[in-house]
């Protein structure tokens, strides 16, 4: 049985970026059915849009206007006090400098775990379409099914290896950790990527002479820009999402900004500071929704395969 | 003589030397943990692993514990309600964007920009907009519908729907861009032969489209059903699995026994309980797969 075709192959021919069905010419009546698709629609965007809108309306007012006003209501007097509190003066705990502390802890952890798995995502990926060594397809199809295994089936034991090697809640743990997660996915895109390469291709850098690591960095890696762009959005927006991983292994001075996030609005005793919440909020949701936003068709290219990883 | 050989053999190792990180991931990372974990739930383990072997008790104790039981009956509720409204809502979203609608890219970026937020993102929002008094509810009051108490999310009763509601928003985009993918991938001729022959475009859609997008439909009951077993994230951000524990789901119960109620054992046995549905789910799939590709 042939357990890597459990996860859907990335979609070369991307999902949503695929060219809409040609238009028929024929001009588009406005019938009533034509009306209620589009209200339909309209009414659907409105609903997706309305969490965003509230967030950042909220983040705009005083926490005064936020009493008196309704969620809805546009801010009278808008204001960036609470971004600026939001980002360097909020508290966690005893420490009061704001997310800007989660944000540069994020940036060290997603980093080195995008960079490296993609390496090894490549690394096998290629041996596996290439090489084919005898009982690869096994592991292959071990790595396949833990993506879809709730992290809590590994999570104990990982705690007590990296206790036991001495890095618990350190920076290269939370990367061997993301390491592990991310190495289903990584290595799923690029060995469907290498599959769909012709394989004359290997066939003749073998008789030049070339070697495994030879053939990967000369000739496989140079035409490797599409999925390593799609894998590294996908990497970048799991790790920086991720939160039960970060909140296990990081340890409290790499604590990543979705950590710190849920602990400043869910520990955090007193009145509670809407506005600046919704503003930590939008800042933590930045980096992946601004990946997202510019990056589009990439981001969803992805998605299929990611979507694995959930 | 000597150098072409070693290099030949060395040709032959090399594959093996690159995939050893791949190797150490799949047989410790996820077989050995898994097993180490069914191990462990075997024991008497408390704070730390021991050796003390008690059989199957701590799922006895698992099965008597009211938390855990409540946690399944939220999870099954919750799983049931999540799948059906992503499924039905992405399916609806895709086929009505692929009637050559003005601004379909404009409508598509709209309901996939939920997916990259993350989990506890979205619970946060989603918690700010139920929260009674100030959220929608206020907004509600100040409508003139003074009866309404729009409060599930510190109801008892209610708390594991908001949740729904909030993930639902979260996923629906994605499973719309896989229906949309498998709805573009329909053979138009069947769309023409249809209308020559008058058959209502509903009914393509109900009796021969919806057949047609079987495995995409496979594929997204496999990611939805993962995803309710892994919830975590969203009502940790939402409800911290209240009120109470009126919203606990089975990855918080376990996630809570590891490391603040130092009981691994039980929490052990709680993955492994886990387990069960998810390779339940994988295996059909797979079976599935490898049989067409077989063929």
């Amino acid at each position: 049985m042939k357990m890597e075709s459990i996860v859907p192959p990335l979609p070369a021919a991307a999902p949503v970026a695929a060219p809409a069905r040609p238009a028929r010419r024929a001009r588009r009546r406005w019938t009533p059915a034509r009306i209620g698709l589009y209200v339909f629609l309209l009414g659907a965007a409105l609903f997706f849009l309305l969490p965003l809108y509230v967030m950042i309306v909220t983040s705009m007012k005083s926490m005064d206007e936020i009493r008196q006003g309704g969620i809805f209501a546009l801010p009278l007097a808008p204001t960036l006090q609470p971004w600026r509190l939001a980002w360097s003066g909020v508290c966690t705990g005893a420490a009061c400098d704001g997310v800007r502390t989660g944000f540069w802890n994020s940036v060290a952890i997603t980093v080195p775990s995008t960079i490296l798995p993609i390496l090894l995502g490549a690394v096998n990926g290629y041996a596996l379409s290439f090489w084919r060594p005898r009982g690869a397809n096994v592991l292959f199809g071990i790595l396949m099914a833990g993506a879809f295994v709730p992290v809590q089936v590994m999570i104990y034991p990982l705690v007590r290896v990296m206790a036991l090697a001495g890095i618990f809640g350190s920076l290269p743990a939370i990367v061997l950790v993301h390491l592990v997660f991310g190495m289903p996915v990584m290595t799923l895109l690029f060995r469907n990527y290498y599959c769909n390469v012709p394989h004359e291709l290997f066939q003749a850098a073998r008789i030049d002479g070339g070697g495994f690591w030879r053939i990967f960095l000369q000739v496989m890696l140079p035409m490797s820009l599409p999925v390593v762009v799609v894998a590294a959005i996908m990497q970048v927006t799991g790790v920086w999402n991720d939160y039960i991983l970060g909140l296990v292994f990081a340890g409290r001075d790499n604590m990543p900004m979705m950590v710190q996030l849920n602990n400043v609005i869910n520990t955090t005793t007193g009145v509670r500071q809407y506005n600046v919440n919704m503003a930590a909020t939008i800042l933590t949701a930045l980096v992946p929704l601004a990946l997202y936003f510019f990056s589009g068709r990439w981001f969803v290219r992805g998605i299929a395969a990611g979507a694995v990883k959930g | 003589m000597a150098t072409p050989r070693l290099s030949l053999r060395l040709t032959r190792v090399t594959p093996y030397t690159a995939l050893l990180p791949m190797a150490i991931v799949a047989a410790l990372g996820y077989l050995g943990a898994g097993l180490w974990t069914f191990y462990i739930s075997l024991t008497g383990s408390r704070t730390f692993p021991s050796g003390r072997f008690i059989g199957l008790a701590q799922y006895h104790r698992l099965f008597d514990n009211e938390r855990w039981m409540l946690s399944l009956h939220n999870l099954a509720a919750y799983g049931v309600l999540f799948v059906l409204a992503c499924l039905v809502i992405g399916f609806l979203l895709a086929v009505f964007i692929d009637q050559n609608v003005k601004g379909e890219g404009v409508f598509r970026t709209i309901f996939l920009y939920p997916y990259a937020m993350s989990f506890v993102a979205t619970g946060l929002v989603w918690q700010w907009l139920l929260t009674p008094g100030d959220g929608i509810d206020g907004t509600l009051r100040a409508l003139g519908l003074h009866d309404v108490r729009f409060d599930w999310i510190v109801s008892q009763d209610c708390a594991i729907y908001t949740v729904v509601v909030a993930t639902v928003w979260q996923m629906s985009g994605l499973v719309m861009a896989l229906m949309l993918a498998g709805l573009r991938g329909v053979d138009p001729e069947i769309w023409k032969a249809a209308r020559l022959d008058g058959i209502p475009a509903w009914r393509v859609y109900a009796q021969i489209v919806l057949p047609m997008l079987w495995p995409t439909i496979a594929t997204v009951l496999l990611l939805l059903a993962t995803a309710v077993a892994k919830l975590y994230d969203a009502v940790v951000a939402m409800t911290q699995g209240g009120p109470g524990i009126a919203s606990e789901v089975p990855a918080k119960f376990i996630m809570d026994h590891l490391f603040l109620r130092s009981n691994v054992g039980l929490a052990s046995a709680g993955a492994i309980v886990l387990l069960v549905p998810v390779l339940a789910l994988l295996a059909p799939y797979a079976y599935a797969r490898s049989r067409k590709e077989a063929a």
